[in-house]
């Protein structure tokens, strides 16, 4: 825990993080873009597991291991979008998210 | 019961002969099916006379009184509730083990006879299925112990009998034919079915034997006494169930108004014709009411046997003046045995029930008995006949005596028989009948009597027309005497036209089981009058017919316009298709069809339609965008969140 | 110290998500990321801050600028959508925002603690192998099978088209 500041404050940047991370994946019109606002809500929640776990039950570590979870999985998960990203590349030559409408009526 | 036992074999190897000859129609050419069909029947055959001998001479007098066996095969086959269940099971009783004489005596015949008329026609294997398949009904409706089951055989009966009308299917009036046979019976079999679940609800049974015990109708006198109320026209519910049963004989029997297909039902084979419709089938509308004798009798003092006699004698009256003027030789000997059937019917309408009262019983079954004989006999010949004229009508026949002297010899006996002349068969039969008519009603007797004078009359004119009357020239293909096989069945039949009169039949059948003595009163006035009116019958015919006179023409014209309607069956054919068409199809059926078409299926496409729009306006959501999918997605999340913190 | 760490986490991650640069996009993001990693170390848990450095900092933003470099003419700027199909998006995003750190303001009644633990490498790394509750051996254990079949599809995904026609002749 960090001297001085509260449970709550902490709880609000991270929900504040995780929303911004929210606008990014529905406003921007490029792949990568929008993978990298998922890289900013995952990171708003490990911050949000280690931090509860500090403060509320600091003798079980669940909450700490688990974010290190998190992050091998936020790791694995972003090596396979953007190999997919990169074969959609190949195929045609734009990362535009205008590319991957096609299951429309 | 295990005195007889075995006797589930009598109905199941015809249904095995079927099956394989069925399965094997196309790989066995004749004659092997109709040996294999024949050898069934040659089984059942002597099983019967075996279970006949049995029953009759060994087993079956008990304290003078035969007593009924009755051999379960499955009990409880259909369930509803704890008193009322279908059993399979097996009636031996004196009419049945005498319809099982019957049946499969006629049913040999007709399968030797058919080894030579059936002779190289591409559907010989199939005829002798069909055959054999008829067969085992008839033998599973004689046999049947409980009033469901028979209903089951009824209907297996009348596919049989749709099957072999039809068989020559190539031709439309033969396929018209067995339609209408079939619809009209099932028409018949629809109040047979209503008066089955009558007779079961009220009588707590469909059993045969739990229904004709003096416990069930007594209690349902008593009932009918109690409830006054549940009556309709004067007859209690009762009587009305068991008047619907006999309307689902009235139809599989020809009375009138049901009996429309029987003329048409000609167009089979006539070996068809010889089993089915003179000897079998329909006479099981006599022998339902036979069974249910003691409920018809005990109820509401005989109030539906009166209804039984009365269209017996109408009918017997109304087929034999339309005998009368028939051309077709099958025609006329469907019109008569329309008759006799009327004949049997009123016997057991004004029999009464115990010993000696039960005369009417007694000689009703024992027509039946003869009429199978002398009428199957009849059909053989005639196919004989039109075998070697290639024509069913009277206008090409003529000093046919010449050239088939046996088969003039045998028609002659069965004429006699039929015309009741004594010694043949139908004289003692038939006189018992107007016996008991007499003692009931002097009315029905006198339509007995004045239908006997008729019967003779016709009879010989058929005799007469065909084997006497013009000399005609056969030209090139002169007519042959009958094939051999052909000859033994008929002469099989006639010799036992001659001699199944001096059958005791009273002491062997009788509507309360105990054997009484009956004999002719040779000096009774009845007798010698009903002589005296068969022979004139055939003397007034042999007038008219023996050499080619111009008396009926001149008969026919004066009876003008009656002669006419007489001739043409009283129109009803032409009134039944009237009703159907105008009546039923263009007032009642067209608007209900109108109604399915347009009104249900046209909600249903209504119901396609509104989806395929609705569906129009709703794909917009479908944008391919993933950010899209997100925003749905996130604002599901949340909203169902809110819900769930703010307003739980 | 903590409320400059997160005014930097706040300001760059709404850089990082508005610009229209991609390079500078991923710039951001990962000071973004170095600054969380302060956060952890702020909170005495100093074995996840490094590898939230080396892990995420250093491996997954560099895979970002790999697959940024390799795709995207990175000079041009990205299209923007119109301002008219932004204000949904906003509107949700602060609403639910706000609602959210309402919803936690008002929950009153937690007992946090009041001395600060350190979480040493020792106290992970048992927790990680124990076998009993608590234990994260399991996860552990199917976590290197996921990251192996991670490596197998992003590698099978992304081959090169020649080396794909090679094997089929």
């Amino acid at each position: 825990m960090i001297e001085g500041v509260s449970l709550f404050e902490i709880m609000s940047l991270t929900t504040i993080l995780f929303f911004i991370g929210i606008y990014g994946f529905l406003t921007r019109t490029n792949l990568i873009a929008m993978l990298m606002s998922l890289e900013l809500m995952v990171n708003a929640e490990a911050i949000n597991f280690v931090a509860i776990n500090k403060y509320l039950s600091p003798a079980v570590l669940q909450g700490q291991v688990f974010s290190l979870f998190i992050i091998a999985l936020a790791a694995a998960e972003t090596a396979l979008a953007l190999a997919i990203i990169l074969h959609l590349y190949r195929l045609t030559t734009t990362i535009d998210v205008k590319e991957v409408e096609e299951l429309k009526y | 019961m295990n005195a007889f036992s075995y006797i589930y074999l009598i109905p199941l190897i015809p249904l095995l002969a079927f099956l394989f000859l069925g399965f094997t129609a196309k790989k066995i050419k004749e004659p092997v099916s109709g040996y294999v069909g024949t050898a069934g029947l040659l089984t059942v055959f002597g099983l019967s006379l075996y279970t006949a001998y049995k029953y009759f001479f060994e087993v079956g007098l008990v304290n003078g009184k035969y007593e009924p066996y009755k051999v379960m095969i499955k009990e409880g086959w259909v369930h509803f509730t704890d008193k009322l269940a279908i059993d399979i099971g097996i009636l031996v009783d004196p009419i049945s083990v005498m319809m099982l004489i019957v049946v499969s005596t006629v049913s040999l015949m007709v399968h030797i006879y058919s080894l030579g008329y059936m002779h190289s026609d591409t559907g010989f294997s199939r005829f002798y299925a069909y055959l054999s398949l008829f067969t085992f009904s008839m033998l599973g409706l004689v046999l049947s112990s409980n009033l469901f089951m028979i209903y089951i055989f009824w209907e297996l009966v009348g596919v049989s009998s749709f099957l072999l009308i039809g068989f020559y299917f190539e031709k439309p009036s033969a396929v018209a034919a067995s339609k209408k046979a079939f619809i009209v019976t099932r028409f018949a079999d629809m109040f047979f079915l209503i008066g089955i679940l009558m007779v079961g609800y009220f009588g707590q049974s469909f059993d045969f034997e739990t229904l004709n015990s003096p416990s069930t109708y007594e209690t349902i006198q008593a009932w009918i006494v109690n409830h006054q109320i549940f009556s309709f026209m004067g007859l209690s519910l009762f009587t009305w169930a068991l008047i619907l049963v006999y309307i689902g004989g009235m139809g599989k029997s020809a009375m009138f108004p049901l009996h429309i297909w029987l003329p048409d039902a000609m167009e089979g084979p006539t070996p068809v014709s010889a089993l089915i419709h003179a000897a079998t089938m329909v006479v099981a509308g006599v022998y339902l009411v036979a069974r249910l004798f003691p409920l018809y009798y005990h109820i509401e003092d005989g109030a539906a046997l009166r209804v039984v006699a009365v269209v017996g004698a109408f009918s017997a009256l109304f087929a034999a003046i339309i005998a009368l003027t028939q051309e077709d030789i099958k025609r006329v000997l469907a019109f008569s045995t329309m008759s006799q059937i009327g004949y049997m019917m009123l016997a057991l309408g004004v029999s009464g029930f115990e010993g000696h009262e039960g005369l009417g019983y007694m000689a009703g079954m024992f027509h039946l008995f003869t009429h199978a004989m002398f009428k199957a006999l009849l059909f053989l010949t005639a196919g004989a006949i039109i075998h070697a004229v290639h024509s069913n009508f009277m206008k090409d026949m003529g000093g046919l005596h010449k050239y088939m002297p046996v088969s003039s010899f045998v028609f002659l006996i069965a004429a006699l028989a039929i015309s009741g002349i004594p010694p043949f068969a139908g004289f003692f039969s038939k006189d018992e009948i107007l016996t008991a008519a007499f003692e009931y009603d002097k009315f029905l007797w006198l339509i007995g009597f004045l239908v006997a004078g008729m019967t003779a009359f016709y009879m010989f004119r058929l005799y007469f027309r065909i084997f006497f009357n013009k000399q005609t020239d056969y030209g090139d293909h002169k007519p042959h005497e009958a094939p051999k096989t052909m000859l033994i069945a008929m002469v099989f039949l006639a010799f036992l036209t001659i001699v199944a009169g001096f059958i005791p039949f009273s002491e062997l059948i009788s509507a309360d089981r105990m054997p009484f003595h009956s004999h002719i009163h040779w000096g009774d006035p009845l007798v010698i009058a009903s002589i005296l009116m068969a022979a004139s019958g055939i003397g007034i015919a042999y007038l008219m017919y023996y050499k080619e006179t111009a008396y009926p023409q001149k008969v026919a014209s004066a009876m003008g316009s009656g002669y006419k309607w007489a001739k043409n069956k009283f129109y009803f054919d032409e009134l039944y298709i009237f009703i159907t068409h105008k009546i039923i199809f263009d007032k009642i059926s067209k608007p209900i069809a109108w109604f399915d078409r347009n009104v249900i299926d046209g909600f249903m496409n209504l119901l396609g339609v509104t989806v395929e729009k609705t569906a129009e306006k709703i794909k917009f959501i479908q944008t391919g965008r993933m950010q899209d999918y997100a925003m749905y997605f996130v604002s599901g999340v949340i909203a169902i969140v809110m819900f769930i913190v703010y307003f739980r | 110290m903590f409320y400059l760490l997160s005014a930097i986490i706040i300001v760059f991650a709404v850089l990082s998500v508005t610009s229209r640069k991609l390079y500078r996009a991923t710039m951001y993001l990962l000071f973004v990321l170095i600054a969380v990693s302060g956060l952890y170390f702020m909170m005495e848990y100093n074995f996840m801050g490094a590898v939230q450095l080396s892990v995420y900092a250093g491996g997954i933003m560099v895979l970002f600028i790999y697959a940024v470099m390799m795709t995207d003419k990175i000079g041009e700027p990205m299209r923007s959508i119109s301002n008219k199909r932004k204000i949904l998006p906003i509107v949700v995003t602060i609403g639910t925002a706000a609602l959210a750190i309402y919803a936690i303001y008002s929950y009153q009644g937690i007992a946090a603690t009041k001395e600060a633990t350190v979480t040493t490498v020792e106290q992970i790394g048992s927790k990680l192998l124990t076998y009993e509750a608590g234990g994260f051996v399991l996860p552990f254990e199917v976590i290197s099978i996921l990251l192996l079949a991670a490596m197998i599809g992003a590698i099978v995904i992304a081959k090169a088209k020649k080396l794909v026609n090679q094997e089929k002749n």
